[in-house]
This record gives C-alpha cells, sequence and structure tokens, in this order.
C-alpha cells in the first residue's frame, strides 16, 4: 500500500447517499447506485491509499473520505482520430468550388 | 449542529438560498400565479449601462462580430434562386473563460463581492463554471463549482472533465458528483456550510449580464450593414441565453428582430439516468434541458426564474447531434474557426433558416464557445463510439440520440425542426395551475401568463377554460 505524506495533494471519494437514500423518482437504474462525489484538496494527516482519510480543500473546508488518487491528473484528450470528420471539409470544398 | 440528512436539508431549501441569494421574491408576487417580473428585474438587477461597465472592467463583451462568407455561399448553393441570408457569427469565445457566460458570471460575482461575501457556489457542469471560476479570481473571491461529472462506473464525459481543469486552473474547487437531481442537495449543503453567495444561472443578475449580448448585436449590425439583425438564433437550455439576449436587442430598440431558440435533439434520453448520462454527446444546449425550463423555469435553484424563455421567443428549433458535429468541422475548416460544439448549436439552425430567408436578410448566430481536450468534436465523437453509439455518414432524419450519430452525408440534409410553441406555451400554463394548486385565478393571473408566455389574454383564457380553471375579476 502506498504511504501518502500530510500535506500531499489528493482526491478522495465519498458516497453522499446510499441508493435506498436518493430522492424518489429516479430512473431504475440511477435508483439502484449510491450517489457519489469526489473532491480534492491536502491531506490532514499521513495515510495510506484506500484509507478513510481528512482533507482541506482550497476553500479550506474539511472533508472526509477515501483517499483514491495523489496529484490526481488530467486524463481526458482528444480521442481517437475520426477520418469522418477529415472527410466533410473535402466534401464541402468541392461543393464550393463546383457551385452544385 | 443541524440535520445533514437528504429530506432535512431539501426542507430547508427556502432559508439557505433567502441567504446564498440575498434576495426576497415573495415582494415580487401579486397574486397565485403572477409576480411583478419587471419589477424584479429593475430593483433587483442592474441598468443596462451598470452591467456594460461592470464587464468592460473585467474584460467581458465586446466581441467581434464576423460575417461567415463561405457558410452564406454554400447555403446559397443550397438554396432555391434568390434565398440565402447572410450569417453573421458573435464570436462571444472571445471572453475571458471562452464563453458568453462570462457576461453573467460577471454580474453574479460583482455582487457577491460588493455584498460581502466571501466566496460564490455554482451548481453547473458547463462552461458557467469556468466562467464564476475566472471572474472569482478577478476579484479575489473563493469559488466552488458542484458538477454531475460521471456515471456510476466513474466514466466521466469528456467535455465536464475539461471543465473541471478549467475551474480549477483558475483556483477554484471543484466538487465532482455521479448522476442524479441531488446534486442540489449537496449545492445546499455546500451553500449552508461555507455561508457563501449563490451565483445562479437564474437570478436577474445571471439575465442582465446577458443584455448586452443582444444590446452590442443589434448595435455592431447597424454600424457593419447599416441595418437590424432580421433573426438572431439562440442556443436555448436553460433560457437565460434567450431571455438576455431577447430583452438587451429590445434595449436597443430592435423590435422586429426574430428571435428563434434552437436545441440539440436528445429525444428518449432521461437526463436523470445513470446509462444514458453517457450516451449523450452534449451536456447542455439539448431538449433536455430546453424543453423543461420553457414549460416551468421556476424549476430552477431559485424561487422565480429569471430565465423566462416564452416571453421572447417567436420561434423554437431542434437539430440533431451529427448536424450540429458537421458544421463544426464546416466552421473550422471554411471559416477558419475552430470552436466548441455545443455552442454551434444555433448555427447549425442558422444554417439552415438562411436557406429559407432573402438574399438580403441577415441571420445572427449569438455566440461561439472555447474548445480543446475533451470538448472538441473529434472527443465527443470518439467518446460516443467508445460507449457504443453508431457513429456515421447518413440522413440525419435517422438519428435516435443515445443509439446513433448520424452526420449529414450532404449539407442539403441539414433541418431545424420546428416544436409547437404553442403546445409548449399551453403545458407552462398547466404546470402554473398544478404547480401552485391554483383551481381559480384572478384577472392579475391571466394578464401575467399571457405576458409570460407572448400571446394575448383571450388565448389565455382560452387554454384555462379548457383546463377547468375558474376566471375571477
Amino acid at each position: 500500500m502506498e504511504f501518502v505524506k500530510k500535506g500531499t495533494y489528493v482526491q478522495i471519494h465519498q458516497i453522499v447517499l446510499q441508493s435506498d437514500e436518493r430522492a424518489a423518482n429516479l430512473p431504475e437504474d440511477t435508483k439502484k447506485v449510491p450517489l457519489e462525489m469526489w473532491v480534492k484538496g491536502y491531506l490532514n494527516h499521513d495515510a495510506k491509499l484506500g484509507e478513510e482519510v481528512e482533507i482541506t480543500t482550497l476553500t479550506s473546508r474539511v472533508v472526509r473520505g477515501k483517499l483514491v488518487e495523489v496529484n490526481p491528473s488530467y486524463k481526458h484528450d482528444f480521442g481517437k482520430f475520426v477520418p469522418e470528420l477529415l472527410k466533410i471539409g473535402h466534401d464541402l470544398r468541392l461543393i464550393l468550388k463546383d457551385g452544385e | 449542529m443541524s440535520d445533514l440528512s437528504y429530506n432535512a436539508v431539501m426542507g430547508r431549501r427556502n432559508e439557505i438560498m433567502k441567504k446564498a441569494v440575498k434576495i426576497d421574491y415573495s415582494k415580487f408576487q401579486t397574486s397565485k400565479i403572477a409576480f411583478d417580473y419587471d419589477k424584479m428585474m429593475r430593483e433587483t438587477g442592474y441598468s443596462l449601462q451598470e452591467v456594460q461597465e461592470i464587464q468592460r472592467s473585467v474584460g467581458v463583451g465586446n466581441t467581434p462580430l464576423i460575417e461567415l462568407k463561405n457558410l452564406t455561399n454554400l447555403a446559397r448553393k443550397l438554396a432555391p434562386k434568390g434565398k440565402g441570408a447572410r450569417i453573421f457569427i458573435k464570436d462571444e469565445s472571445c471572453n475571458p473563460s471562452g464563453s458568453f457566460k462570462d457576461r453573467r458570471a460577471a454580474i453574479s460575482v460583482y455582487h457577491a463581492k460588493k455584498l460581502g461575501y466571501k466566496g460564490v457556489v455554482a451548481a453547473t457542469s458547463g462552461n458557467y463554471g469556468a466562467a464564476v471560476a475566472s471572474q472569482a479570481a478577478m476579484r479575489n473571491l473563493n469559488c466552488i463549482i458542484v458538477q454531475e461529472c460521471y456515471d456510476s462506473r466513474k466514466v466521466g464525459q469528456p467535455e465536464i472533465l475539461e471543465k473541471q481543469r478549467k475551474c480549477e486552473c483558475y483556483g477554484a474547487e471543484v466538487v465532482q458528483l455521479t448522476v442524479g437531481p441531488e446534486l442540489f442537495y449537496t449545492f445546499l449543503r455546500i451553500l449552508e456550510e461555507t455561508g457563501y453567495f449563490n451565483a445562479s444561472l437564474y437570478s436577474p443578475y445571471g439575465i442582465a449580464g446577458v443584455e448586452t449580448l443582444g444590446y452590442e448585436v443589434a448595435i455592431q449590425c447597424r454600424e457593419q450593414i447599416g441595418c437590424d439583425p432580421d433573426v438572431v438564433v439562440v442556443t436555448h437550455a436553460g433560457g437565460g441565453n434567450v431571455t438576455g439576449t431577447a430583452r438587451g436587442l429590445i434595449k436597443a430598440g430592435a423590435l422586429n428582430t426574430k428571435i428563434v431558440g434552437a436545441s440539440v435533439d436528445l429525444t428518449g434520453l432521461h437526463m436523470a439516468s445513470d446509462k444514458d448520462f453517457n450516451r449523450k454527446s452534449f451536456t447542455t444546449g439539448h431538449t433536455g434541458f430546453g424543453i423543461p425550463f420553457a414549460t416551468w423555469p421556476d424549476r430552477s435553484d431559485v424561487p422565480r426564474s429569471a430565465a423566462r424563455p416564452l416571453r421572447y421567443l417567436d420561434k423554437y428549433v431542434t437539430i440533431k447531434q451529427g448536424e450540429v458535429f458537421y458544421i463544426t468541422e464546416a466552421l473550422a475548416q471554411l471559416e477558419g474557426l475552430e470552436r466548441g460544439p455545443a455552442g454551434n448549436t444555433s448555427l447549425t439552425a442558422a444554417f439552415y433558416l438562411a436557406q429559407q430567408m432573402d438574399e438580403d436578410k441577415v441571420i445572427v448566430v449569438q455566440e461561439t464557445e472555447y474548445t480543446g481536450a475533451g470538448k472538441h468534436h473529434m472527443a465527443q465523437l470518439s467518446f460516443a463510439k467508445e460507449n457504443g453509439i453508431d457513429v456515421r455518414f447518413g440522413n440525419p432524419e435517422e438519428e435516435r440520440a443515445g443509439v446513433n450519430i448520424i452526420l449529414p452525408e450532404h449539407p442539403s440534409l441539414i433541418r431545424a425542426r420546428e416544436v409547437e410553441l404553442g403546445k409548449l406555451k399551453k403545458s407552462y400554463i398547466k404546470n402554473c395551475i398544478e404547480n401552485y394548486k391554483a383551481e381559480t385565478v384572478d384577472m392579475t393571473d391571466v394578464e401575467f401568463l399571457a405576458e409570460d408566455t407572448k400571446q394575448d389574454k383571450q388565448e389565455v383564457i382560452n387554454i384555462l377554460t379548457e383546463l377547468g380553471v375558474k376566471i375571477f375579476d
């Protein structure tokens, strides 16, 4: 288990509402799962990944939850190349040139 | 310590909101249903000139209005002879955080600072979060953004993940949740815990901020082409964009300009469904917000929403996801403007509507938004494919949200499909009757409903009679 030092920037996970505590009138698939939350902040004490911890967020709120990531990074990107998009420009230029 | 259970917090909703917005909405109530909208906007909002000054002080507004000559030419090639209006676009991506939402955030955050709040909170997965975070950074206020971001597998919508990054780059704290309307519960808890200002999209400040957009469109058209726009197309979701833009045009005296709302058609997808969440490629500007917020604007996070789209809409159209992606690519390739897909919803509608209008007419698309990793049509289409959505060329009429995305085989297949506004107006009136439990109404209510649905009193009376509601003088 990875040890994480007090003061490290981390992300924690918390169950906000268990499935049986959720609002009425939810679709079936949503009703079956809990409402979950992720928050980032500075770890208030030494801990191991996966442990229940306490953090202080950027607005100085103290929040508790399970330690899930250290120095959480951004992973979103432009996805895989979509060749269809390139064809659109090609087709439109032809229409503009030919005066279809 | 107060009870933090779901029911207890929801029960304190009005009390929490009163502290977090500092507007006493009850003083505008004039009857069971009716409230004095103009008075609310006048007394709690800011004048157009004040809004302009506030926005100028933070570099918001005065964005360029650009003529899309190649797209106009393309539309003319597809249209009958003599048809094909000039298409212009207001490049709102030039605002500090990259969208028109800076206009709304500028006023809300200014107001929060003026009232002495230490921070602002906004519940949003969209560009508004980035806008509030950016404005809060400029005004030295703390900022918390509450997002609906992941499904139960912790798969995040790429566009929303990008918004998280952008908010955090401005120093904001981002609270991320899985799918569900109980986001509002978390939002209320944070407001209660922090005592921060609710930078609601639906407060009079949030709407006053958009008025400058409509105003600028009118003034720039007069300066650049010597006339008012014939049509302004506005992407419609919560109603604030339509409302603010229309009010701004009216304030500029552009009284003959028609307002067309446009939303992406997501019919068939449930907005609170864990499974449907990542089967859609648009996180806003779609019918999942557009229709409910038109037929019940007061569903928002404040008691009386300042965004009331049916007051201003002349026409409402829907377009398909594949059509927007196609036009987004066309905007980059033909006009050299690489912009985010969600902001091009209204452009897609305008491309079709221009083909119905005479060549000497002017149609204005009033927004663009920034683009980048995650919130890019390539990222969205790639994500859709990964989630089992069939992406292919074909006839957009065959598109079914959550099943496939059809890129038009030819640009002539792009269409804007009209939604019957009469039905939405009737549905809104019915919702008023049900939600206010009004078995009887008076003429003040009738007059309010007539204004709020842009129709005459007799039409409202006919609808009320049909619903079996008694009207007293």
